[in-house]
């Protein structure tokens, strides 16, 4: 097995989803760093956390249905020295124990990782309940908060890399990825994630799209490379650091396309639009179009439908940025 | 009633489950839906004697203020309830098949905006019990006559939420209120007992709910034990739920996860999952022929 930072796609060959890639890339870790320690409260099996339970029994801690005791729990371990992971769906990790993240890890800028799964739509036909759509915004109004949103395999391996060897509080945000979006980057030394720095997966300079997780940022490459065919230059911003927020590339774009469509699989209220808002009206206002779902409790349905339903597909954004075009220039 | 009579409804309510059963099977099959088998078989039995033997509600009249309320606090069980409403009357069967598709009111969890006959919109684990305890104490606010019954999964018991709203129905006496544990002995990771260690797959010992009993009556409630797939004594411990005054009644019914599909019972990898068009068929003649038999019995 290769080192985690020359890992490639061969890699990940026995794997189909980023959760899978993070139960993976968990265990490489922990090999190396007695410290980690993961947690789950009864969705081991769907945060695949299965094969580091198995290699680590002493290092699983399963807690049941417990969200709320365990992220302080989690704050409890950071606090005498070890780094907690704790994953379990994003509706459930973001919202239930949400006081418990912001009091006892985030204010004390603990040194705990909070891995969200099934974000999002993707949890598709389990409806409102286990749809989250709020969890970028919660997290991202914590101060201290470290919040990353890889958007395809070998990403999702830096993004938790990187999570591990900070020190201080952080969420990844996962979708549950039955439909494996398709891979933006081959192999780990070619991504080029950074905390705090965004990564521009496509030049252009008629407009900017920036997105963050999939299935948006690949959803937004593909429209944006339909486009290029008509002539239509867009650059995209793979923004899988929401927060710390890249905001020198925001600016840039701001300067050099005069406009910015904000695409994401959340509400469009607090998420990644917000955040992108956030700079461009205080450092470089120029307009802006912020794509996602439309303070709505969305409806219930495959993820493929859903995303298609809230103008999150391709096709979708090809004419949303026609018409912001039209619109604008 | 006399026993007689009693041993007749509780035959005709066990084949109304078994009907059920199938109902759930050929609505996921034709929605190619996957979903919750385990936990909805294992509460099939509890849904059917609430619906058809307990609970006073009116399919013509979903909104009746006086109606009984239910929540299925395991709202995971969404494929249980689904067919169950619909034999009631709430709506028509030919839209089950919609299950999990595009905009239909029925997904892997109960929608109380979108289901006719639901009452609460659950599936996020924990929240069904203090619910119920709040419609229970709107229901003596209001004077009325309705009873509260809430279903809560054994390991969704852990969840803190239910400890507050344990010792809050207890407080207030809040007697109108019946809650059933559908006691499958597992959880999603593994079984409920056990030291908490991987092993075959799985978790043994989720987290420790015994003695269960004993930890509910210290709060304060009145606890019956029964066999949660007996329909006797299903009845009967509903009937003495509903003379209990004083203080809040628990049903811990013992069931078995999966009931009635032999190739998934006691087998927590089948929590959630997905029959192939062969499973689905070995599932629903298995549940007919269970189902012939005891009509063959009644007859
Ligand atoms: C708050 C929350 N956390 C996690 C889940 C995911 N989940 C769905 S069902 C389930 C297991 C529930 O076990 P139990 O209550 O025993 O239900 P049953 O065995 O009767 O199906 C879990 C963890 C959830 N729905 N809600």
């Amino acid at each position: 097995m290769a080192e985690i930072s020359s890992f490639t796609m061969a890699d990940l060959a026995d794997v189909t989803t980023p959760r899978d890639v993070f139960g993976k890339v968990l265990i490489e870790l922990a090999r190396e760093d007695s410290r980690i320690v993961a947690l789950s409260t009864d969705l081991m099996l769907s945060t695949k956390l299965k094969d580091f339970a198995k290699e680590f029994p002493g290092r699983f801690i399963e807690t049941g249905l417990t969200e709320q005791a365990t992220v302080s729990m989690c704050a409890g371990m950071a606090s005498c020295g070890l780094i907690p992971f704790f994953a379990t769906f994003a509706a459930f990790a973001t919202m239930r124990p949400c006081e418990q993240v912001r009091t006892d890890i985030a204010y004390p800028k603990l040194n705990v990782k909070i891995v969200g799964t099934h974000a999002g739509l993707s949890m598709g036909p389990g409806g409102t309940t286990h749809h989250a759509t709020e969890d970028i915004a919660i997290m991202r109004s914590m101060a201290n908060m470290t919040v990353l949103v890889p958007s395809d395999m070998i990403q999702t391996v830096k993004v938790v890399k990187s999570a591990a060897e900070f020190e201080g509080p952080c969420y990844i945000r996962l979708i549950r990825g039955a439909e494996s979006p398709i891979d933006i980057y081959q192999s780990v030394e070619e991504c080029p994630f950074e905390i705090g720095k965004a990564a521009v997966i496509k030049e252009g300079n008629d407009v900017t799209i920036i997105a963050a997780g999939a299935p948006v940022v690949q959803e937004s490459f593909v429209a944006a490379n339909e486009l290029e065919k008509e002539g239509i230059h867009v650059r995209v911003i793979d923004m899988a650091s929401v927060k710390p927020i890249d905001k020198e590339a925001i600016v840039k774009a701001a300067e050099e396309t005069g406009g910015i469509i904000t695409v994401e699989d959340h509400n469009i209220m607090g998420g990644v639009g917000s955040a992108v808002a956030e700079v461009v009206v205080q450092e470089r206002p120029v307009p802006m179009k912020l794509v996602g779902v439309p303070d709505v409790y969305s409806t219930l349905g495959p993820p493929d439908e859903l995303w298609a339903k809230y103008g999150l597909n391709s096709s979708s954004l090809i004419g949303t940025v026609k018409d912001f075009l039209k619109k604008t220039k | 009633m006399s026993e007689e009579n009693r041993e007749k409804l509780a035959l005709e309510l066990e084949r109304k489950a078994y009907k059920l059963r199938i109902m759930e099977l050929e609505m996921m099959r034709d929605s190619e839906a996957s979903g919750h088998y385990g936990g909805s078989m294992s509460v099939m039995d509890i849904l059917t004697v609430l619906y058809f033997k307990v609970m006073r509600v009116d399919p013509h009249n979903e909104d009746w203020e006086d109606r009984d309320r239910f929540v299925l606090s395991k709202g995971h069980a969404c494929n249980a309830l689904c067919p169950v409403l619909a034999e009631k009357g709430f709506f028509s069967r030919d839209i089950l098949p919609t299950f999990n598709k595009l905009d239909s009111p029925f997904g892997m969890h109960p929608d109380k905006n979108k289901i006719s006959g639901c009452d609460a919109s659950t599936g996020s684990l924990g929240h069904g019990a203090p619910i119920a305890v709040g419609m229970a104490m709107a229901g003596k606010y209001l004077k009325k006559d309705y009873r509260v019954y809430v279903v809560v999964g054994d390991g969704e018991v852990a969840e803190g939420s239910n400890w507050e709203a344990i010792e809050i129905a207890s407080h207030f006496k809040v007697d109108n209120l019946c809650a059933t544990i559908d006691r499958n002995k597992y959880s999603l990771d593994g079984s409920t007992e056990g030291p908490g260690v991987f092993k075959e797959g799985g978790i043994e010992g989720t987290m420790t709910l015994e003695p269960i009993d004993k930890k509910l009556e210290d709060f304060g409630w009145h606890v019956i034990k029964c066999d949660g797939h007996d329909f006797i004594q299903l009845m009967g411990a509903y009937d003495e739920a509903a003379r209990t005054k004083g203080r809040p009644t628990v049903i811990i019914a013992d069931t078995l996860k999966g009931k009635g599909i032999s190739f998934i019972e006691d087998k927590y990898e089948w929590h959630y999952g997905q029959f192939t068009p062969e499973q689905y068929k070995t599932a629903i003649d298995e549940l007919t022929a269970t189902l012939k038999r005891l009509e063959q019995k009644s007859a």
